[in-house]
């Protein structure tokens, strides 16, 4: 399985300079299935790879440097955009990876803008947003009254000069999804930044990508959020209080059955050294670490069954049974299927 | 997957992995004459994966779905008999996604004296057929779909795939050319009636030899010959319209583009039939040094 | 009045000149704009440092001559915001 490859020489790069070419194609076609191409591009710099290779990964660095800079504009966008606002802006996820200077930032993929702002302000942003370009992308009436009724979201805006979008979240998780994280106070508690607008806590940050990666969602790409908590952890895990800290919050956001179980997952794939609390197993860890490691060779997943129950098991996580019905339904009716390529 | 095959075009490598067999059976028999790519010893710049849209769908009303390291979520799925069209569509996609060594102009290109022409427009303005007739008729076939600019010499790099010819263009394009080097008639797919064209022995043997661009094109099909200069603000725009990959190349795009339009004379063409178009490429060609 | 305008650093904006107009990049964003008179010059009177509305028609005076009954600073005002909504020149105050 090729993912478990990629796995291996993100933690150890030296090991791909022993790669034949067929391993090579595996290894690149899966790191670009995960997302993590420019992450392998970042960890591999410097190495002396076949010249065949060392074109690929000269690719993939260039659109690092790209990916790094898009997302600093529009930060800058955003950010000037709701100045006047006065109002409290966190960065989430890759974004404030790379505004923050982290590890995890180096070589991730960034796609969309997400911030979080107080809910009550809410109104205030999107009417920002709007007058400073951007608009919605092509609404459709059963996502939007969806989007405003039950998400941690506004419906996304995309802007219609840069063709960027913006997720503008008021908390981390769906509001129909069980656990309910104290978005308030992970604001109040967010650390700025010296150029505007702030970033999460290092422990708000690891409840959020726990969160995203196994309370909300199939865990398609799941690799890459997982190798983003696993970042996170090596940077900061042996700050004095760092997992007591880390346990206390997990707790106060509802999320410590997903933190405890994403800190195991991190250990089972990427070793990742925590206290031996954390890592008391449980039954069903094997099946998420297959879930996350089912990319071959091809760049394809495969486990087709496993990954459906995975999808129904994202849903039921987000709504109550009778919700999911309708939503199904809904999304059914409109031609939707969930496996896809 | 199934079925795998190496293939190489100009500086690209691929690697297309295909449920079925015959789409890639008919990939081997038109790209004979290119030089192999042996992928136990190569690693291919992209993979193509022509996989069926649901699992039971290689079987049963068997529908390819185009993928690989870039693909379209909203792509639609094609019928097997197309798949050789599928293919083309699959390395197409990566070049326009995932090329990021040259800027990448949607525009064909032809080349004599290691000079080259290059001809761009919107679908329908007739630049495939135009090179695919010019390379028949003394010039060095460059590329039907993409030319390459590269941004440190300024130099055009080929990218000779098969011709992919439509419609009414076929009959045209095809008079006199032995049945070797036509692909299957592909009737009725969502861009109309495709065939495929292998381009001739010298396109395929000097794949990897650039050219020095030496005037840009825009032709327009249309009722009345016309014949006007663009002015380099002109063509740069259009220029940037036409390429995939200008804004991810940040300032070597930039550079690059500059530097074509500043020094490549830019016309757009007007013309009512072949005639009228090829005299007035002999007539430009004569005025360039 | 407390309004000044600032352009972006020279070494985020490379210009070339392409007969009537202007192509300018702007690294920091990665975008290319088309731009014609008065935009580049605005640019570079704004290279001179920071300045007011009223600063900029003193330093563009030295360059061009204005016709007085045109309302100069509404005009400037206006080409300014749309260099800001760029982001190539950021407003303070």
């Amino acid at each position: 399985m090729s993912a478990a490859l990629l796995v291996a020489v993100l933690l150890e790069p030296g090991e791909a300079l022993r790669l034949d070419a067929r391993h090579w194609t595996g290894l690149l076609a899966a790191a670009r299935g995960e997302r993590l191409i420019g992450t392998l591009a970042a960890k591999l710099d410097g190495l002396d790879v076949p010249p065949d290779v060392a074109a690929i990964l000269a690719d993939a660095r260039l659109d690092n440097l790209r990916e790094r800079r898009q997302a600093l504009w529009e930060v800058d966008r955003a950010l000037a955009a709701l100045a006047p606002l006065d109002c409290p802006v966190v960065l989430l996820k890759g974004s404030a990876f790379i505004a923050a200077g982290l590890l995890a930032g180096q070589g991730r993929a960034i796609g969309d803008l997400d911030i979080l702002v107080p809910r009550e302000r809410l109104d205030e942003v999107e009417a920002a947003l709007l007058s400073a370009g951007w608009e919605w992308v092509k609404p459709d009436p059963y996502d939007d009254i969806y989007y405003r009724r039950w998400m941690h979201e506004l419906p996304p805006l995309i802007h219609h000069d840069r063709d960027r979008m913006i997720d503008v979240h008021h908390t981390i998780l769906p509001l129909t999804a069980r656990p309910r994280p104290d978005a308030a106070a992970m604001i109040a508690d967010a650390v700025p930044l010296e150029g505007g607008g702030a970033v999460l806590r290092i422990d708000d940050m690891l409840c959020h990508a726990a969160a995203h990666l196994l309370a909300d969602g199939d865990m398609a790409g799941g690799l890459r959020n997982l190798w983003d908590i696993h970042c996170l952890i090596l940077e900061h895990g042996e700050a004095p209080n760092f997992w007591l800290a880390l346990d206390r919050r997990a707790r106060q956001h509802g999320l410590t059955g997903p933190m405890r179980r994403a800190v195991r997952l991190s250990h089972r794939i990427f070793g990742t050294e925590a206290p031996a609390a954390w890592l008391k197993g449980a039954v069903f860890d094997a099946l998420f670490e297959a879930r996350l490691l089912t990319r071959n060779d091809w760049g394809l997943e495969e486990r087709p069954f496993l990954r459906l129950a995975f999808y129904i098991r994202s849903h039921w996580l987000r709504m109550p049974p009778l919700m999911l019905a309708r939503h199904l339904w809904t999304k059914w009716r409109k031609g939707y299927r969930p496996v896809g390529p | 997957m199934r079925h795998e095959i190496g293939l190489g075009i100009g500086p690209a490598t691929f690697r297309i992995g295909s449920a079925w067999r015959a789409p890639l059976d008919a990939l081997a028999r038109l790209y004979a004459a290119y030089p192999p790519v042996d992928l136990s010893r190569r690693v291919p710049d992209f993979t193509v994966r022509l996989q069926p849209t649901r699992p039971w769908r290689r079987l049963i009303r068997p529908s390819i779905f185009i993928a690989g390291d870039h693909w379209l979520p909203e792509a639609a799925p094609m019928a097997l008999e197309h798949g050789l069209l599928a293919a083309e569509m699959g390395m197409n996609l990566q070049m326009a996604l995932g090329w990021r060594r040259h800027v990448l102009l949607h525009a064909s290109s032809v080349e004599r004296d290691g000079k080259a022409i290059i001809i761009t427009g919107e679908s329908g303005s007739g630049k495939s057929t135009l090179a695919a007739m010019l390379g028949e008729r003394g010039w060095r076939l460059m590329g039907d779909e993409f030319a390459l600019l590269d941004p440190v010499s300024g130099a055009v790099f080929p990218f000779p795939r098969l011709i992919s010819l439509k419609n009414q263009a076929i009959d045209i394009a095809t008079a006199g050319i032995a049945s070797e080097r036509l692909g299957p008639l592909m009737a009725a797919t969502a861009k109309g009636d495709i065939r495929h064209l292998v381009p001739r022995a010298d396109a395929i043997a000097r794949m990897k030899e650039p050219a020095t661009p030496a005037l840009l094109l825009f032709p327009q099909y249309g009722p009345a010959a016309d014949r006007r200069p663009v002015d380099p603000g002109e063509a740069f725009v259009r220029l940037t319209q036409a390429s995939t990959n200008y804004v991810a190349l940040g300032e070597a795009g930039f550079r690059a583009l500059t530097r074509f339009v500043t020094q490549v004379p830019a016309v757009a063409l007007d013309y009512p039939d072949s005639a009228t178009v090829f005299a007035a490429i002999d007539d430009l060609w004569s005025r360039i040094g | 009045m407390g309004v000044t305008y600032r352009a972006e650093a020279p070494d985020q904006i490379v210009i070339e000149h392409l007969g009537a107009i202007d192509l300018l990049y702007h690294h920091r964003s990665g975008a290319t704009h088309l731009v014609a008179a008065p935009m580049p010059q605005i640019l570079e009177a704004l290279g001179d440092g920071p300045a007011t509305v009223a600063d900029l028609i003193g330093r563009l005076a030295a360059q061009f001559d204005f016709d007085a009954a045109e309302d100069m600073a509404s005009l400037l005002e206006q080409r300014l915001a749309e260099l800001a909504a760029l982001g190539l020149v950021r407003v303070d105050g």
